[in-house]
């Protein structure tokens, strides 16, 4: 047992120096936000999965299989809008995030502490306002609630659209926190070119929800003034124009996708290093990237719309600027591999997650770029094959690098080690079941699948079966996730202050750290994972 | 080579005169996708094994990257995907610009039908028959929500939007049937929105459209007060192999006429028009023109539009909102009208307005042909 242990043992951690619930529901540490939100977006994810695994049973045979088609429509759009907005946007930046940047930049706090706060409950509120619609009677036009379907659609299209817009307030809010508190909140040591590249990360992401966000509550006000009171601004028949709500639901859903995966590849850079135990490769290249994606992601929203009527010269501009996005995604990809070069390698949990990251952003990408052609697009457009690059580029890196952050600071946030021989189960059925669930999809789309398709011609069953049955491995490996993680919580190894040897600032801290992040103001004197010198762990 | 990869990718069948360029590019991309993604997975791996920790305390030197290695990482990818995006930009150009001697074939899409409207006159529900190896040039529209128009074989897709005409063509290359299918989601029946193309040869397609053109079935479409005939309707959704039980509850009809029209036939069979006029005249009940979409004050207070909803809602209990100044006379039409003659009356009432009626009208081209013709 190392001193620095027996030191944070003695001393309250953030969990238990306060304990009423009064003191979690009033807290403006961001610690306690950020494990808040974890509870949170961990629910919706269940909520989003349970609806994911109604669908693939719905999908077993051509026909009606457990429910009805409207019954469907609307289960398709709930795993639609709340993955996206309750669970794969706010998942890593609110929740790990909100845990360890400031402690990664050596800072007390957020720069907004009660913001912080609110950025909870606005998200809380968003999402029980969609909850509520889900409830009432569910929209069923699809997460993109495309007009002019979703201004006419008889079901609770409105509430949702609101909890969206509300949530949204809470991106903005927790955007803006974080760019404050990267700016002005850094420890003594830390210049520019020292910041972990997860901080660089949510920096880029925020600048992105920041900007972008906005456009979205826009439009989605606009499609609920539309229904409400009929003001015509997508209705053909007063003037209206339906392909516009498209222009401006991608300005802010295409950059959204970088909302979701820059965070992931933030995890990534983290996780790579620590358990190689190498400098990364391309400190700059990887920052600058990110930049880079931010940047291009606002100018490539056409690619959504290649077959919307939209002019061939546009589709052209759009589909090479998306190509660009790829290009800074290469970079990145090439980096965490060259990172691995000369390193000492321990295959961890985290790590397991990191090939798979690796492996499903690499294929996820590059059909990515297969669906930037534009005369290929024309036959993948709206079909599986979109269906299955998305989920492997957006559902694959999110999920990849959320389970990462979730094992790698795990005994940071809760001071207790998982057991890992579990993990590496779980992480291995997750990897293998994802692969197994949307590889057959892309084939479903070369043949023609549309998507939000409730029955199916007969030849395409059986592809439709083994995604389902590769669904089914990923809730088994998620239910046993669920198992260990919380057994660790009370059972689990005490975990020293920093168990994988990482050389990240966040372990600089106390693991789990006190109410104030440090019991002095830490210094930053060396670069951030830097592994050249055997050191002995100081915990500030 | 072709042949195999397509049944690897389960492309379906190359049945126009892009299908085969577009699959190639395809196949390509994929290839290179699947061999980079190894590719980089495999050299992950092997540091995995080479590069595994020895010891815990084990040091390892800072590698840091040169300008060669940058440009190499970044020129490379950028080069091959730029090379691949032109090549696919130069055949999408292709698949968006129709050769002016291209035949024109207006598409209305509706939920969940498509209709197919011929400049010659001819029209029909679901299924589209075209000549092989002559150009066709669709001109989309849709008279609700977005729709897209999906031939897999054909390797072609085209939203078609409401209040507005889109466009797309192709040229088929071997007589078949080939599946229509609606990509883009327009509701409760989107999965069962299909049609088919049927591709004739250049003689099978001229005998067709002189059948159409000719004899009974012209006299009737002249005049649309004339009793149908008692033919058996083709059902189009037969042609599909689909086979799940009951699959698409009511089937689809390629039956002559438009919908208006057949609406205007039964408004007269089932003596609707003795209480309604569709000239604007007040009778024993409302009036039909412009009764679409009209707020009418309601027996009792409040008010009501009368859209799809209301119209049907009258037809079938016609006591339930009942409008101001109208005794209370309609009998229930439950049970006496099935759906398709319910659409068929809905939409006859909604081409009965001043603003739209023009565009409802099948009124022939909307657009102007293509120069050259």
């Amino acid at each position: 047992m190392n001193p620095s242990m027996a030191g944070s043992l003695a001393e309250p951690d953030y969990l238990n120096h306060e304990t009423t619930v009064r003191s979690w529901l009033l807290t403006r540490d961001h610690k306690r936000i950020g494990v808040m939100f974890l509870v949170l977006v961990i629910f919706a994810l269940l909520l989003g999965g349970t609806f994911a695994m109604l669908l693939r049973i719905e999908l077993l045979t051509p026909g009606p299989t457990i429910m009805g088609p409207m019954t469907y429509n609307r289960v398709f759009t709930l795993h639609g809008v709340t993955m996206v907005w309750l669970f794969m946007i706010p998942a890593i930046p609110s929740a790990f995030g909100n845990f360890v940047l400031p402690l990664m930049l050596g800072a007390k706090e957020v720069a907004f502490p009660r913001l912080n706060l609110a950025s909870v409950y606005i998200y809380a509120a968003g999402a029980a306002l969609t909850l509520f619609g889900m409830v009432w009677s569910g929209a069923d036009t699809g997460w993109t609630f495309y007009t002019p379907y979703s201004t006419t659609s008889p079901t609770a299209v409105t509430p949702i659209l609101l909890g969206v817009f509300i949530i949204g307030f809470s991106t903005i809010i927790t955007g803006l926190n974080f760019i404050t508190t990267t700016h002005t909140l850094r420890a003594p040591g830390m210049h520019w070119s020292r910041i972990p590249l997860f901080v660089w990360a949510i920096y880029g992401t925020s600048v992105i929800q920041v900007v972008a966000t906005p456009v979205l509550a826009m439009v989605l006000v606009l499609v609920a003034l539309e229904r409400v009171a009929g003001v015509g601004i997508f209705d053909p028949t007063r003037g209206g124009d339906p392909v516009l709500f498209q222009h401006m639901f991608w300005f802010y859903s295409h950059p959204a996708v970088y909302i979701m995966v820059l965070p992931a590849m933030g995890v990534i850079s983290e996780v790579v290093c620590a358990f190689s135990r190498k400098n990364i490769f391309g400190y700059r290249m990887i920052a600058a990237s990110t930049f880079g994606i931010a940047f291009v992601g606002f100018f490539s929203w056409g690619h959504h719309m290649f077959v919307s009527g939209q002019s061939t010269f546009g589709s052209g501009i759009f589909g090479v600027l998306s190509m660009l996005v790829a290009i800074f995604t290469a970079i990145k990809i090439f980096n965490w591999v060259a990172t691995m070069y000369g390193g000492a390698i321990d295959l961890k949990v985290p790590l397991l997650y990191v090939l798979g990251f690796i492996f499903l952003l690499t294929f996820g990408g590059m059909t990515g770029v297969a669906v930037a052609t534009t005369s290929l697009d024309v036959h993948w457009h709206d079909t599986y094959f979109i269906v299955a690059h998305f989920h492997y580029i957006m559902v694959g890196s999110v999920l990849m690098a959320f389970l990462a952050a979730l094992h790698y600071w795990w005994p940071k946030m809760f001071g207790r080690l998982f057991p890992e021989r579990w993990a590496f189960v779980a992480a291995c059925t997750i990897i293998f079941g994802f692969i197994v669930t949307f590889l057959p999809q892309f084939l479903l789309g070369n043949m023609g699948m549309p998507r939000r398709y409730y029955q199916y011609p007969s030849e395409m069953q059986w592809l439709n079966v083994l995604s389902t049955a590769g669904a089914s491995l990923l809730a088994f490996g998620f239910g046993l996730i669920g198992i260990y993680l919380l057994w660790s919580l009370r059972y689990g190894k005490v975990s020293p202050a920093s168990p994988w040897g990482s050389r990240g600032y966040e372990w600089f801290s106390a693991s789990p750290p006190g109410p104030h992040n440090f019991r002095e103001p830490p210094r930053f004197e060396r670069e951030v994972h830097d592994y050249t010198v055997s050191e002995a762990p100081h915990v500030y | 080579m072709n042949e195999f990869f397509r049944q690897v990718l389960f492309l379906p069948e190359q049945a126009s005169t892009f299908a085969r360029d577009v699959d190639h590019l395809h196949y390509v991309i994929l290839s290179t996708a699947m061999f980079m993604a190894t590719l980089i997975f495999g050299l992950a791996g092997l540091f995995l094994i080479r590069y595994r920790r020895r010891s815990e305390s084990q040091a390892t030197r800072k590698v840091q990257t040169s300008l060669f290695w940058e440009v190499l990482f970044v020129g490379s990818p950028l080069t091959v995907f730029l090379a691949w995006f032109f090549i696919g930009y130069h055949d999408f150009v292709w698949m968006q610009t129709p050769p002016p001697e291209a035949m024109d074939v207006y598409v209305v899409a509706k939920q969940w039908m498509w209709k197919f409207t011929y400049p010659e006159g001819p029209n029909s529900i679901g299924v589209l028959r075209v000549p092989v190896g002559r150009p066709v040039r669709l001109l989309l529209t849709s008279r609700d929500v977005i729709h897209s128009f999906y031939v897999p074989a054909f390797r072609v897709k085209q939203d078609a939007l409401p209040g507005a005409y889109t466009q797309t063509w192709f040229e088929v290359t071997r007589p078949g049937r080939y599946r229509v299918m609606c990509a883009e989601y327009c509701g409760l029946k989107h999965s069962e929105m299909w049609g088919e193309v049927v591709a004739l040869s250049p003689e099978d397609y001229a005998a067709w459209l002189r059948e159409q053109s000719a004899g009974p079935v012209a006299l009737r479409d002249a005049t649309p007060g004339a009793p149908e005939r008692d033919e058996p309707l083709v059902p189009a959704r037969l042609a599909m192999e689909y086979s799940a039980e009951a699959p698409h509850g009511e089937l689809m009809t390629a039956e002559r006429g438009t919908l208006a029209e057949r609406g205007e036939r039964v408004a007269a069979e089932k003596g609707c028009l003795r209480c309604h006029t569709v000239d604007g005249t007040a009778h024993i009940g409302p009036t039909w023109w412009g009764l679409y979409r009209r707020e009418e004050r309601l027996e009792g207070g409040g008010t009501v539009v009368a859209d799809e909803a209301y119209l049907t809602e009258s037809m079938m209990k016609p006591q339930v909102k009942q409008v101001e100044g109208y005794a209370l006379v309609m009998p229930s039409f439950q049970g006496q009208l099935d759906a398709a003659e319910v659409a068929a009356l809905i939409e006859y009432i909604r081409t009965l307005r001043g603003a739209r009626r023009d565009d409802i009208r099948p009124g022939g081209p909307v657009y102007e042909p293509i120069d050259g013709r």
